[in-house]
């Protein structure tokens, strides 16, 4: 009999604190974890993007809390050009992986996948756990990485580590940017002052952070492939789902390049190896010696091939919310179901083939290039049906113009004015000109930057009385949407012009370029409007945090919506339906059915019974 | 007309196939699974997809590192090294052990338990050799004076070995799981999960083999 108890493998409701908060196996609290993390990663990122503006714009100024941080990065508490490009690094870094990957995926994912197919979990719920856990092991570990360097105290418990990671062998953290291009960040200190230890805990967090996503994608398919609950058809999903699976697509297949590339290339720091070294190479006035036979570009192809579909990853889990949340306030079905499904997939799959616009200047045959880029503006096409799905979904519709609705037509907005760029930059000649300057960052932050993030605010005002059992403050809510759109676009608008008037990408600061004389007033606008930008997101989580406690109480389903979340108790019990199977009937986006008794028809509705 | 619509859709609810009864009250699902409290959500695909899934993960990176593989081979300072013989005997010992495992997978079909022990602890041992014979290898590559350090084809016999090594140790640890409880009877939905787990671990064992027969033949055939 000890058998049969062996294989009840859905766990029960945990008791104990550690159990259900700290190592629970339950998915929503994995996904409230997941969130968690996120809203601390995006501070820290959040406050070192303001910390280069305000080196951007006000050069050499004493910051007397960054010299006690940073003691060799900031001596005397003014940011040296080099900790500028530990900062550039470390932001991009936290922003992408741990912040526009964790919150979409692994904690709105995590929570509502299983609950909108009617599954009381994830397939694997100690895989789960486990994928949190080393995705926050991963986020310390990188956190290290800037203070490995730059403060004396923390490198010093690294130099026990070998002589690869001993201190003082640069001043700062790492400095690669996020993309670490060889051969600089393969061969160690000998390349100067931030390629030291930081960079070695900067690629071991990112090999970290690969094993957890890895274990999440698998989850994620497995439940969505096997889990769906009775009648739940896969074209009866809601469109997030569809997002969160072609997303769990994309991260199985494209982070084991980037842990095959990261292990190369920490065995070519460490283990003496040349992989991406080619022999003869003069780097600091020195030749290095022991290297031979590598190839520098060859990272640049499987970091590429990772992170191009990366960015798909951060923004079509926000596609899908967007999608969902449209329909919901719209209240009408969404325009085009079916052709939302093959461009959200073929943009996914798209997104495995383009690799190569990213490298358009590294001396690509012509021909190659090509390809690259008819395959880039190729992506155009899923892309814009989605757009015009989005807007044929709001046409004549009464909305009801709620927070998450005015972060879902952001989203809708910054996705446009984001992706257009694409189109110029996925043309050969006209990168040729723009690669690395400010048209490329402006490009990337509003389309898989700003545009993920407002899918994830949405997503926030949206399901937060569902998590929490209460609303957020519409009030407040509204006015944190307002001062964002306008300031992202304040902030993001002006990069255009500067990477048009040539101004480069990852330059500590401008003042001595006569050609950039005239874009000082333009630098000093965007760095006022991030200020007021990164300060009001102290209005989201203050709302945030006072709604878990404070807000009005919600009800199963404040929204009048359909899908089978909004079909159980909020917050919900432990096995999500309070041991209901609950069994579908109808698509999930069924609002303003003719003939129905109310505009909107859960999709657990028997039929016939309205 | 309407009535008649909704008697048919309410004696079969618009559902796949998968799903052929409407629920019970007793938390049956329709299909003779319990679920909710009814503890039993095993479905016996869910193994082998996730395999299928994993499998398709695994791919990718060595995909990535055989891919390097190729783009390094044609550039200067690439000096092949000789393949030590002990990698052959590595690929012989895996290939049986594929064998063998089949051989188990199906005693254990026909009933014959005491024979799927055998076939079992057999797979086992060799997977172990097999280990032991890429310890030798490496030791051979030592003696021939090819090292981790240095040029890129000897440093890549340690990483697709090591590589390989690590997720071959993900199949031994699953086959000592099957070898420990192999001698227990069961039945009903345990036995099930054993076959169902049996299945899995011989696709993941047969993927082990035939990637280390793939990086073999590149490490030995294309320098």
């Amino acid at each position: 009999m000890a058998e049969a108890i062996h294989e009840v493998h859905r766990h029960p409701a945990p008791t104990g604190f550690i159990r259900k908060y700290i190592f629970s196996l339950d998915h929503k609290v994995i996904g409230i974890q997941y969130i968690m993390l996120a809203l601390t990663a995006v501070v820290v990122g959040l406050v070192m993007s303001v910390l280069m503006r305000m080196n951007l714009s006000w050069p050499g100024t004493n910051w007397p809390i960054m010299g006690t941080l940073f003691p060799t990065g900031a001596p005397g508490g003014v940011m040296t050009p080099e900790f500028y490009l530990s900062l550039v690094t470390m932001h991009g870094t936290i922003m992408v992986f741990f912040v526009l990957t964790t919150a979409p995926q692994g904690g709105f994912g995590n929570y509502f996948l299983p609950m909108q197919i009617g599954a009381d979990d994830m397939a694997f719920p100690v895989l789960n756990m486990m994928s949190f856990w080393v995705t926050f092991v991963g986020f310390i570990v990188l956190l290290t990485a800037i203070f490995a360097e730059g403060n004396l105290t923390v490198g010093s418990w690294f130099s026990k580590l070998g002589e690869s990671f001993a201190a003082g062998s640069g001043t700062v953290g790492p400095i690669g940017g996020w993309t670490g291009y060889a051969p600089l960040s393969a061969l160690g200190k000998i390349a100067g002052p931030g390629q030291g230890a930081g960079v070695n805990l900067w690629i071991i967090s990112i090999a970290i952070f690969c094993i957890g996503s890895l274990l999440g994608a698998l989850n994620f398919i497995t439940t969505l492939l096997n889990m769906r609950t009775r009648g739940m058809t896969l074209m009866r999903m809601p469109l997030t789902c569809w997002a969160w699976f072609t997303t769990a697509i994309l991260a199985l297949l494209s982070f084991p390049v980037l842990l095959g590339g990261g292990i190369l290339l920490l065995l070519d720091r460490v283990a003496g190896t040349s992989f991406f070294i080619p022999g003869g190479l003069y780097v600091s006035g020195s030749l290095v010696p022991l290297h031979n036979g590598g190839s520098p570009l060859l990272w640049q192809h499987l970091f590429w091939f990772f992170g191009h579909p990366e960015v798909y990853i951060a923004i079509l889990p926000g596609m899908g919310a967007t999608s969902h949340i449209l329909s919901t306030f719209a209240r009408k079905p969404i325009f085009g179901y079916r052709a939302m499904v093959f461009a959200i997939f073929a943009i996914g799959m798209l997104g495995f083939f383009v690799w190569g616009h990213h490298m358009f200047i590294s001396g690509m045959s012509p021909y190659s290039a090509i390809a690259f880029s008819i395959l880039t503006l190729s992506i155009g096409v899923p892309s814009a049906i989605k757009t015009f799905n989005w807007l044929g979904t709001l046409w004549g519709a009464k909305i009801r113009f709620t927070t998450p609705m005015l972060f879902a037509i952001g989203f809708v907005s910054l996705f446009v004015a984001g992706g257009i760029t694409g189109l110029v930059l996925g043309q050969t000649s006209l990168d040729f000109f723009f690669h690395d300057t400010y048209f490329v960052t402006a490009h990337f932050h509003l389309v898989m930057g700003v545009a993920s993030i407002f899918g994830m605010f949405a997503a926030t005002y949206f399901w937060f009385p569902k998590m929490f059992g209460r609303m957020m403050n519409e009030s407040l809510g509204k006015f944190h949407f307002w001062v964002t759109f306008i300031g992202v676009y304040a902030i993001f608008v002006p990069f255009h012009a500067m990477g048009m008037v040539g101004m480069p990408r990852r330059y500590a600061q401008f003042g001595e370029y006569e050609f950039l004389k005239n874009t000082h007033g333009l630098v000093l606008f965007v760095t006022v409007a991030a200020i007021i930008t990164a300060v009001v997101q102290l209005v989201f989580y203050f709302n945030f945090f006072w709604s878990i406690f404070k807000g009005k109480k919600a009800g199963d389903n404040p929204w009048e919506a359909t899908t089978l979340e909004w079909n159980t108790p909020s917050p919900p019990p432990h096995d999500n339906f309070a041991g209901i199977v609950p069994v579908v009937y109808h698509g999930p986006y069924e609002f303003a059915v003719p003939g129905a008794a109310k505009d909107y028809i859960m999709q657990t509705e028997p039929e016939g019974a309205a | 007309m309407a009535t008649v619509t909704s008697t048919k859709t309410a004696a079969k609810p618009g559902i796949g196939p998968g799903w052929p009864k409407p629920p019970g009250k007793n938390g049956s699902n329709g299909n003779g699974r319990k679920r909710f409290g009814g503890g039993k959500r095993f479905s016996k695909d869910t193994y082998r997809i996730t395999v299928w899934i994993l499998m398709a993960a695994i791919v990718m990176m060595f995909v990535a590192l055989a891919s390097s593989y190729i783009i390094l081979s044609g550039n200067e300072g690439w000096r092949p090294v000789r393949m030590p013989r002990a990698f052959m005997v590595s690929t012989g010992l895996i290939l049986i052990s594929s064998i063998t495992m089949t051989a188990a997978r199906r005693q254990v079909r026909q009933g014959q338990r005491r024979k799927y022990q055998g076939w079992v602890l057999l797979t086992l041992l060799l997977g172990i050799a097999f280990v032991v014979s890429q310890i030798q290898g490496w030791q051979q590559l030592v003696a021939a004076g090819a090292f981790m350090s240095g040029n890129p084809h000897s440093s890549f016999y340690y990483l697709f070995t090591g590589a390989h090594g690590i997720h071959l140790l993900g199949g031994l640890t699953a086959l000592t799981y099957l070898a420990l409880r192999s001698g227990q009877v069961l039945v009903g939905e345990a036995n099930e999960k054993r076959m169902a787990a049996i299945d899995a671990v011989t696709l993941y064992w047969h993927f082990m083999d035939g990637l280390w027969v793939c990086l073999f033949l590149l490490l030995w055939l294309w320098k």
